[in-house]
């Protein structure tokens, strides 16, 4: 195998200047399709297509500035570019090794210019350990992946590992899940492992319906063989030959790099039958979703995968136990396989160096709302919000003035601008009534309504409850009445303590996460914004008293 | 499957009295064996449990956790105590039996629960469905008579129950077994009006029966 890749690298020439094109989600809206074909044409012009290579990569991050063309080997990063800028990049930059002053990063504050990559202030805060070879790959070349070092972690885990050392050393590096609940992924790991039956399943999770989040696609849009590795490393160390991906009808890219690296993956012997010759086999299935929000929920996918309606069921007994088909099933999101090849790679006690005492690795999280530097980061845990929204986020635009920052989407909850010094770790913002969730940052200036903005979560939960359960269906149906009518300017005497007690029953009765965490961020905000709530209220009863004079 | 006398006997204690139960049996079926009432919307001993409904949720300790869950799925098992009564869960029935009269209002079954619990049938604006979701009728039709001549459309608040109007013509008129299983008789109307359209002269026509 390392011969093999030798052989991929030697082809290679290192010092070749390359042209990466972030073919992101954003980046392709924001029409890198044009700069792609600016650039080939450009080449062919100057006759330089044999001398130079364009690279069509997956999200960069850098989401805001995109479309985000990268130019190798120096690394130089130009932001905002126009398919108009490419006889400029190609003639001045490729071949006359200049700057293009306009393309380069500019901070708006202090005018300093960044020209390469690591040198931008959104970059330079981060620690990207998954999404940091997402510039180098090209989602739809494995050779690429094995480039940068790919599949290694598998061979180290088929040739030279037992199972249950790999088991032991995903639980020593204390990998907790990244999909929201931060449960630890080796126990769930050894629970499938130990759970009696023969047939087993490992399941990526790639479903990303929290609003605001965007890291899963990031990764694995842009790096589909490290989450693939990691689920054949996960598959070996639960001793489960059959994985599944189930992923997004709506994001034909993913879908589409999935199925490729699946397909190339099995050419190259990654999968199927007696893998590197160590005698394990291992499938891979892709199943996509019926488009709404729940299908996320374990339980429920898992029924979806079965061919299901996707209902969520108690999970009295445990997924790891009885999941799909009621055999044991170890589902984790995309960005938990992805630090697989990571941790086996390198080690646990290489991944436990970086983190908190309880949060070890590094989060993605994505950045959205009114922040200056929208886009995917990646920090070790313990980097605070503080310096995840001002010195990696830029700050907030228009000289405004942050109130809240909103993590776990539909289903989290707020912290207050008093609390951004909180370090970025499951434990301590869970604590603050705003769980981590799945890494999604929503990040609110002055002129946001807390109110509004929960109205609005409960909005979009109530279009995504299966309407299953009562006290999902009916306590959301009922809260959003109350928000509405608060929204309005309608709020009554009584509404707050009624709102609470919703909450609460909710919270206590409802059948699966999605209604037990609906009323989350209604708590979170009623914790720390009250008085917006009393505000909807007194300005009704002023207005009553107005008409009455 | 209570009485198969090879599964392991399992004591659990419920309200403080110890009740005999065996492996496999969900805390609402070991309850009802020692005559301790759990009430409950959506169970019915020849369906399987649902576990919707959520007025059987008790408070359950198991090695010092406590949590509450719905008993006609929580299986028992050992050292399990289980309390049918405590402020929180007449609060969580309390407001269950609220939400739903707001959506049936004249079910005889909801208004003596509403005694009860002291619920008040007028906390919540009226949107008065006549249908509480309990998924009796849907499952009946789907488990015990194999023909799913009725069941649910849509998702969240807007969940509603539907017949198959061709189905309905065919396999429900000599049936009509799952009416008496509706808590707030509002099977029969929907009924009623799945036939009507299915029996109109455009069978293609499909009407929202709230």
């Amino acid at each position: 195998m390392e011969k093999f890749r030798k052989g991929i690298l030697s082809k290679r020439n290192p010092d070749k200047p390359c042209i990466a094109i972030c073919a992101g989600m954003d980046c392709l809206g924001l029409d890198n399709g044009g700069i792609l074909n600016a650039f080939q044409k450009e080449l062919e012009k100057k006759d330089l297509k044999t001398k130079v290579d364009i690279r069509v990569t997956g999200c960069h991050g850098y989401c805001g500035k995109g479309p985000v063309v990268v130019i190798y080997p120096e690394e130089i990063c130009y932001v905002e570019v126009k398919p108009e800028d490419v006889p400029d990049i190609v003639s001045q930059t490729v071949i006359g090794n200049k700057m293009i002053d306009r393309l380069v990063c500019t901070a708006p504050d202090t005018g300093e210019k960044a020209v390469h990559l690591s040198e931008i202030p959104f970059y330079k805060k981060q620690m990207r350990h998954l999404i940091g070879t997402n510039p180098k790959i090209d989602p739809q070349s494995i050779d690429d992946y094995l480039a940068v070092g790919g599949y290694s972690a598998l061979a180290k885990s088929l040739l030279d590992m037992s199972s249950e050392e790999v088991l032991e050393e995903v639980k020593k590096a204390h990998l907790r899940g990244r999909g929201g609940g931060g449960f630890p992924a080796g126990w769930k790991w050894e629970t499938a492992r130990k759970a009696p039956g023969k047939e087993k399943y490992v399941i990526v999770n790639a479903h990303e319906g929290e609003l605001g989040a965007f890291m899963d696609r990031a990764i694995f849009t842009g790096n589909p063989h490290s989450v693939l590795e990691g689920l054949i490393i996960g598959g070996y160390a639960v001793g489960s030959n059959q994985g599944f991906i189930y992923t997004r009808h709506d994001a034909p890219q993913l879908k589409n790099n999935i199925d490729l690296a699946v397909a190339k993956a099995e050419e190259y012997g990654f999968l199927g039958e007696n893998i590197l010759g160590s005698g394990f086999n291992f499938h891979v299935e892709v199943h996509l979703d019926i488009g709404i929000f729940v299908s996320g929920e374990s339980s429920a996918l898992m029924k979806s995968i079965e061919g299901n309606p996707p209902e969520p069921r108690p999970k009295y007994i445990r997924t790891s136990v009885s999941g799909i088909w009621e055999k044991p099933s170890a589902l984790n999101n995309v960005e938990t396989w992805a630090n697989v090849p990571l941790i086996i790679n390198k080690g646990s006690e290489w991944y436990n160096s970086t983190g908190t005492e309880s949060s070890k690795g590094t989060k993605l999280v994505s950045l959205s709302g009114n922040i200056v530097n929208t886009g995917v980061a990646e920090v070790p845990f313990g980097t605070t919000i503080r310096e995840i929204v001002y010195d990696i986020g830029g700050g907030i635009p228009k000289g405004k003035k942050l109130k809240a920052v909103h993590f776990g989407g539909p289903m989290g909850g707020s912290i207050p601008e008093s609390l951004i010094d909180t370090p970025l770790d499951f434990d301590e913002l869970a604590k603050l009534g705003a769980p981590i969730g799945a890494g999604s940052m929503l990040i609110l200036d002055e002129d946001s309504s807390m109110v509004d903005v929960t109205r609005y979560f409960l909005n979009f939960l109530s279009n995504e409850s299966c309407g299953k359960c009562v006290p999902c269906r009916e306590g959301i149906r009922q809260i959003l009445k109350i928000l509405t009518r608060m929204c309005e300017g309608r709020g009554r005497e009584g509404d707050i303590a009624l709102l609470e007690e919703i909450a609460e029953v909710t919270g206590a009765a409802s059948l699966c996460a999605l209604g037990k965490t609906a009323a989350d961020p209604l708590k979170s905000t009623l914790r720390y914004f009250r008085n917006e709530y009393e505000a909807t209220i007194s300005k009704t009863q002023g207005q009553a008293e107005m008409r009455e004079e | 499957m209570a009485n198969n006398t090879k599964k392991t006997e399992i004591i659990v204690q419920i309200d403080g009295t110890e009740v005999k139960a065996t492996e496999g049996m969900t805390v609402l079926q070991a309850a009802q064996s020692a005559g301790i009432f759990i009430p409950t919307l959506c169970y019915h001993e020849k369906l399987e449990p649902y576990g919707v409904c959520r007025m059987c949720t008790v408070e359950v300790e198991v090695r010092g956790w406590t949590k509450h869950v719905a008993a006609c799925l929580y299986p028992v098992e050992k050292e399990l105590i289980v309390r049918t009564r405590s402020e929180k869960i007449d609060k969580i029935r309390k407001m269950i039996l609220e939400f739903l009269l707001a959506h049936a209002p004249c079910s005889p079954q909801l208004q003596e629960l509403a005694e009860e619990y002291g619920a008040d049938k007028d906390r919540f604006d009226k949107e008065a469905s006549f249908c509480i979701l309990c998924g009796l009728c849907v499952r009946y039709c789907a488990e015990v008579k194999k023909k799913n001549a009725v069941g649910y459309v849509d998702n969240g608040p807007r969940r509603e129950i539907r017949f198959i109007p061709e189905l309905a013509l065919t396999e429900c008129v000599d049936c009509k077994e799952c009416f008496e299983l509706c808590p707030t008789s509002y099977l029969q109307a929907a009924f009623v009006l799945a036939q009507s359209i299915a029996s109109s002269p455009d069978p293609s026509q499909t009407v929202s029966i709230k």
